[in-house]
């Protein structure tokens, strides 16, 4: 179904990631030089999770003439933003500049990235928010670069990868977390792998269906490692958002995990409640893609009952991902009360940057609804 | 946490097939009657070859009594090893009518060395016929194969198959690639032409994979929930390669993975699969199809909602006729089969779930 109401928030867009031409006016000498004198320049960036000409990657009324996917600026205002009478988008730039194993590289590319994308999309366009990339890889630089940027209040969140060099719980990158929490920031997960490993337990699957099918699993594998980690214990503040995960698979998490903690507690005794109650506090799922049967919108309405929590979802389009056609971007079988906190306050509740000035350009009509 | 279950009429009667019950050896010795000489060398001098870094242990220590069921240790050996107690404790106690055996040890599923793995294999087979199945009708043998050698695996399959108290063949799903590979399809080939089920057994390290697509985790509750991850990679690896359009009358019986994942699984399946049709033409049918008609679920570890009867939404999405009751015991996790379930069951629906699936499935008479 079409969104009821304008002003919803929009919690993952993805704009193109700019390439390295467009990025050396970004970047130090040092680095300007390495990039051109290598024709670093020349290659393109892309992750192999997202194959530009795929059907995943793109609608085919979101892609631009020249075919590629929709995620140049005047494309997002024409195709994401106007359509849905959207108030805020947050922009995930998916660049491939995470999955190199230069640690140094990567981090002056995060660099670049964010800056392109304060000037060329947040100083144009101010219904547009941001993620701010980091080399995960490197938690030290990773720190580094939200400290850079985190005084720009458009940036409203950290950008990870569900699949990388390890998983994102364990303690060592703590020190991400701790930054995330003192600004303000949410820790957003983003479907996608760097390849450091199979995406699956048993190896390389063949076909790059298989690969996105994957990445709910992946999904349940970070977030189980949160919640064993005691990531939210030590990090009371901390909003995790699961962004184009999926989000029907969590009913099945939410037993298994508080029915393993059971058993498993004496191992990991800092979890302090059942693991249900700890994702209903801190966890966040962005709604596209919605992996429900589309004719049994029921199904989806009980699935919501078996997550129970009106809280934990977040609107997304997930443009220019091909996740449903027209305008439809709700699915059949929500309930009006879901939709409403979906479309505008689980999102002021989950991004506390998005609430700055949030009484004045306000035109949902709710405000007070609008902090828990 | 138990809450106490109505006892039906026919309680005293209630008898049920177990689709997962762990024969243990009572020492390692139990295994050389059935090992060629050069072989029990072989283990003698240089053990298993595995693809962990921990020898002769998990990696993952277990939360109790190794993973064991504090009250299932006999005077002697391990949990699992003492038949006489397993008929006391459990056949008898409970009214086991079959139960299937998944010998996870020393069969050869792990081995680096195919030629051992094959050895394994064979030794295991033979003991579970002489130590367990002759003495004990009740239960079971699986033909338990090193599946990186699928060429072997399904000679042992053909061999074994003509005797009837070998109801399925057993492998890792976590093998060295996913298990829909075409390396693994002889292995398929024989077991449907021998109408045998495959029974995949949630194993830790077979393949050497990490359990996760971001490496390996901390904790062993990490680990254990990896089993059910691990799962769905078998289901989606096993549809997207085609495998059931070239096997269609195969059955997959996935064990001690969960099942409240399927119907999920199967939608994300479906969602994705009719954008990006054209990259796997040789799937024909949705895939929440095959899921429906080629995979069995066993039930332990059961997820348990707070709200019990969710759990029954999740089964009839995924169909009544899928599900095998199994109590994994002597693990620490045991299912019991008048607990196991928090809300009632009918008639019908406990039929199917404590016998009438598993004797359609392997045959059971």
């Amino acid at each position: 179904m079409k969104l009821p109401l304008q002003g919803a928030i929009d919690c993952d867009i993805h704009p193109t990631p700019p390439g390295v031409t467009e990025l050396l006016p970004y970047l130090g000498e040092y680095w300007r030089d390495q990039f051109v004198n290598r024709h670093i320049d020349k290659l393109g960036f892309n992750l192999t999770s997202y194959p530009p000409n795929s059907p995943l990657s793109a609608r085919p009324d979101w892609r631009a003439n020249s075919g590629q996917p929709g995620g140049a600026l005047e494309l997002i205002r024409a195709k994401a933003l106007d359509p849905f009478g959207t108030r805020f988008a947050i922009c995930n730039v998916l660049h491939g500049a995470i999955a190199l194993f230069n640690e140094d590289m990567a981090a002056a590319l995060c660099s670049a990235v964010n800056d392109y994308v304060a000037k060329e999309l947040l100083d144009r366009e101010p219904r547009l928010r941001a993620s701010v990339l980091v080399p995960a890889h490197n938690p030290e630089l990773a720190v580094a670069e939200i400290e850079r940027v985190a005084s720009d209040r458009r940036f409203v969140q950290v950008l990870l990868l569900v699949m990388g060099d390890m998983l994102l719980a364990r303690r060592i990158n703590w020190p991400i977390f701790a930054t995330a929490e003192k600004h303000g920031l949410a820790v957003g997960i983003h479907a996608g792998s760097t390849y450091r490993w199979a995406p699956t337990p048993s190896g390389w699957p063949s076909h790059r269906i298989e690969d996105y099918v994957a990445q709910s699993a992946a999904f349940e594998s970070q977030l189980v490692g949160f919640l064993a980690e005691g990531v939210f214990q030590k990090f009371p503040k901390l909003r995790l958002v699961l962004i184009e995960s999926g989000f029907t698979w969590l009913p099945s998490l939410l037993w298994r995990t508080n029915k393993e903690w059971r058993g498993v507690r004496a191992e990991v005794p800092w979890i302090d409640r059942p693991p249900a109650e700890i994702v209903h506090e801190h966890v966040r799922f962005t709604l596209q893609p919605v992996d429900a049967p589309k004719d049994d919108p029921a199904a989806l309405a009980r699935t919501l009952e078996h997550i129970g929590s009106d809280r934990v979802l977040l609107f997304s389009t997930d443009y220019p991902h091909w996740q449903f056609d027209g305008e439809n971007a709700l699915p059949d079988g929500l309930p009006e009360r879901t939709i409403r906190r979906l479309l505008v306050e689980n999102a002021l509740e989950t991004y506390p940057r998005l609430r700055d000035g949030a009484d004045s350009s306000d035109n949902t009509g709710r405000a007070e609804e609008q902090v828990p | 946490m138990n809450i106490p279950v109505r006892e039906t009429r026919s309680a005293q009667k209630f008898s049920f097939v177990d689709g997962d019950i762990h024969p243990a050896f009572r020492a390692p010795s139990d295994l050389y009657p059935f090992l060629p000489a050069r072989w029990r060398d072989h283990l003698l001098t240089f053990g298993e070859h595995l693809r962990q870094g921990l020898s002769g242990q998990l990696a993952y220590p277990r939360m109790m009594a190794s993973g064991m069921r504090a009250d299932a240790f006999p005077e002697q050996g391990p949990p699992g090893s003492d038949l006489e107690m397993m008929r006391k404790q459990h056949l008898d106690a409970n009214g086991v009518e079959y139960g299937m055996l998944v010998a996870l040890s020393r069969g050869g599923m792990e081995e680096r060395n195919l030629d051992f793995a094959a050895a394994l294999s064979q030794a295991v087979n033979d003991w579970q016929i002489e130590a367990w199945v002759k003495p004990e009708p009740r239960l079971r043998a699986g033909i338990v194969v090193p599946q990186e050698d699928a060429a072997f695996a399904a000679s042992e399959i053909e061999r074994r198959a003509p005797d009837r108290r070998f109801v399925q063949a057993i492998f890792s799903p976590r093998a060295s690639d996913p298990v829909g590979h075409r390396r693994y399809w002889s292995i398929y080939e024989a077991a449907e032409r021998h109408n045998l089920p495959v029974g995949l057994h949630s194993a830790g390290f077979s393949g050497g994979h990490p359990s996760t697509g971001s490496g390996w985790p901390t904790y062993y509750m990490q680990e254990h929930y990896a089993f059910s991850t691990a799962m769905q990679s078998v289901v989606t690896s096993m549809i997207f390669e085609g495998v059931f359009e070239r096997f269609p009358k195969l059955k997959i019986v996935l064990i001690e993975g969960g099942f409240s994942w399927a119907p999920a699984l199967g939608w994300r399946m479906d969602k994705h699969w009719e954008r990006m049709r054209a990259e796997t033409p040789h799937v024909k049918r949705p895939p929440s199809e095959y899921l429906r008609q080629n995979f069995w679920f066993t039930t332990q570890p059961i997820e348990e909602p707070q709200k019990p009867a969710h759990l029954a939404d999740i089964i009839g999405w995924l169909g009544w006729d899928r599900l095998i009751f199994s109590s994994d015991y002597p693990h620490w996790d045991f299912d019991h089969p008048r607990h196991a379930f928090k809300f009632a069951l009918t008639d019908k629906q406990k039929a199917m779930v404590f016998r009438d699936n598993a004797k359609a499935v392997y045959g059971l008479q």
